[in-house]
């Protein structure tokens, strides 16, 4: 060390430092985390466990049940979330104007997304199951899970939709073409990937959640599969929480709660991988 | 004709962006009305002050939120003692410290760990970190508040730093360079320029990554072991509102004083995360003018 970095080290290096040391810290924590879940987890998932159903009182088999019901449910979210979502991003971007409405709808779509999951949940038992008597069903926490996604969904196909130049709008009109012909034609075509991402991720997110399909149509078990979106069904979360903590043997089933942590975590951040690479290409194909 | 149809979109794509509106209204309105029967039943008084939550039993049935609202607090409280100072000296380093490679690896580890779905983090806090805590500090269970809030801190993390970060970097070119002429070094010219500039900004990441660990379920209801006892301390059995909710909505017949109850403390809740969503608001838009600037 000379002169000039020792008079530097304790105002300037030495915080510095910490930062640093901050960051990795946090980069370790979550680190551990996947090496935790991936250690234990890893060496039971098998065939048989994503392709069984459970056996013995849940103590032996598969999630093969969990992992349909969660498809399914991700199903109706989808339906329930994405068109909506993606439209009301076309009137914030493309018809909105800059007045008192908008500006309540822009505060609402803010608001939502800092709706705890557990108050989507209640909403969901007050409306679908009871008021609406879709009873707890697919149907209802799909329809929960579809509000949930809403903000991100809205929020990230406006990020797409304004991304694209006003050229291509301003090209369309100028060749007589009517704003929705301009919008269907140009505007969406060139957002789409970028549409396309916030739409995984929304639906990434509702994948993961437990606390809204708690008391909207999530069971505990079910001997049968789903036959209808009238149905019950298990899911993922739900029995990872079930297996970790309502399970009548919750130490013998350990390994268990880990395969299907892994299933989890596994299926949703491959959602999100899949976002990720989707919006690298589409900017990387803007830029060039 | 043409014109019948332009009109027609319009109409239906304001439809869906009125939707947003409607679904806030109605989660306000449900929560309400449900809430305005609890208050009936139980009274507004006992209900905001009663320390006594006890929904069924040998004794008579109390409703009093105190002991969840502190329950609440608390765990709260102890993410934000960790998670700001971390996450503000993440956002710092991303922003102004770390090399590009250096960027590169952290920031997609952050991304990550927003991704991680809530029951998988509590799933840790039980079966790592409560073993973890109870040998540390020679208690019968690690299920305790503390174990909550590390959680907790660790969930708020990926919005405090993404947000406190857009809020660093969006600090004008001109600021930092001025500072770094007039012969402040670069901690310096961190500390005193470019962190009150982004003041506001980072702010609004504070008030959303303290609304996303209020609000949270999963993870506290696996994590702090659901005790129904006011909190003694950090090293206690506690249970939070959200918690209460997701163990008893499930039971509770429907119409009940203690359906009611549940929305109420649902209201509560909502009215939590509602204050600090707007309280966000008005610092990003505080932000967005110093940018401007």
């Amino acid at each position: 060390m000379n002169e000039q970095d020792r008079k530097l080290f304790l105002p300037e290096t030495m915080p510095f430092i910490l930062l640093r040391l901050t960051m990795i810290l946090v980069f370790l924590a979550v680190v551990y985390i996947f090496y935790d879940i991936v250690k234990k987890g890893f060496g039971v998932i098998s065939f048989e466990f994503i392709t069984a159903p459970p056996r013995s009182g849940m103590t032996a088999g598969g999630i093969m049940p969990a992992i349909l019901g969660t498809i399914y449910v991700t199903f109706i979210t989808a339906l329930a979330g994405m068109p909506v979502g993606f439209f009301a991003a076309i009137y914030l971007n493309e018809y909105a104007k800059r007045n008192l409405l908008t500006r309540i709808i822009r505060l609402s779509i803010r608001n939502l997304a800092g709706v705890p999951s557990m108050v989507y949940g209640m909403f969901g038992v007050a409306l679908f199951v009871h008021s609406l008597s879709f009873g707890t069903s697919i149907l209802s926490a799909g329809l929960t899970l579809g509000l949930l996604t809403l903000p991100v969904i809205i929020t990230t196909a406006e990020e797409a939709l304004k991304s694209v130049p006003d050229a291509y709008r301003e090209g369309a009109l100028a060749l007589g073409a009517s704003k929705w012909h301009s919008i269907r034609t140009n505007v969406i075509p060139s957002a789409f990937p970028g549409i396309l991402t916030g739409m995984i991720l929304g639906l990434s997110r509702a994948t993961g959640e437990t606390a809204p399909i708690l008391f909207t149509g999530a069971a505990f078990f079910l001997p049968r599969l789903p036959t209808s979106i009238d149905s019950q069904f298990m899911a993922l979360p739900y029995h990872l929480f079930i297996m970790a903590t309502q399970h009548h043997a919750v130490e013998k089933v350990r390994p268990l709660a880990y395969g299907t942590a892994v299933v989890l975590v596994t299926v949703v951040l491959a959602m999100n991988f899949a976002a990720i690479v989707l919006r690298a290409y589409y900017r990387r194909k803007l830029r060039g | 004709m043409e014109n019948k149809k332009e009109l027609a979109m319009r109409l239906f794509f304001l439809l869906n962006g009125l939707l947003a509106i409607i679904v806030l209204g109605g989660i306000f309105y449900l929560l309400l009305s449900n809430s305005l029967m609890a208050w009936r039943e139980v009274g507004i008084v006992p209900f905001f002050a009663g320390l006594i939550w006890r929904p069924s039993g040998f004794e008579a049935a109390s409703f009093g939120i105190l002991t969840l609202v502190a329950g609440t607090l608390l765990v709260t409280a102890g993410a934000a003692v960790v998670a700001i100072p971390v996450g503000i000296a993440c956002a710092v380093y991303l922003a102004e410290v770390a090399s590009p490679l250096e960027r590169e690896v952290m920031k997609p580890v952050v991304e990550l760990l927003a991704g991680v779905p809530s029951v998988v983090i509590g799933f840790f806090g039980l079966v790592v970190l409560n073993p973890l805590l109870a040998r540390l500090f020679d208690i019968p269970n690690g299920l305790t508040a503390l174990n909550g809030s590390l959680l907790l801190a660790l969930m708020s993390l990926p919005t405090i730093i993404s947000i406190s970060e857009d809020a660093l970097t969006a600090v004008p070119r001109e600021y930092k360079e001025a500072s770094l002429a007039l012969g402040a070094n670069r901690w310096q010219t961190v500390k005193s320029v470019i962190l009150p500039a982004a003041f506001s900004g980072v702010s609004a990441a504070v008030m959303l990554g303290i609304g996303r660990a209020i609000g949270e379920t999963m993870t506290v209801v696996m994590a702090t072991g659901n005790a129904l006892q006011f909190p003694s301390g950090f090293l206690s059995s506690i249970r939070t509102m959200t918690a209460t909710i997701a163990i008893e909505m499930g039971e509770v017949p429907f119409n009940s004083t203690h359906y009611y109850a549940l929305f109420a403390v649902g209201f509560v809740l909502f009215a939590m995360t509602f204050v600090l969503s707007l309280l966000a608001d008005i610092f990003l838009h505080k932000a967005g003018e110093v940018a401007k600037r």
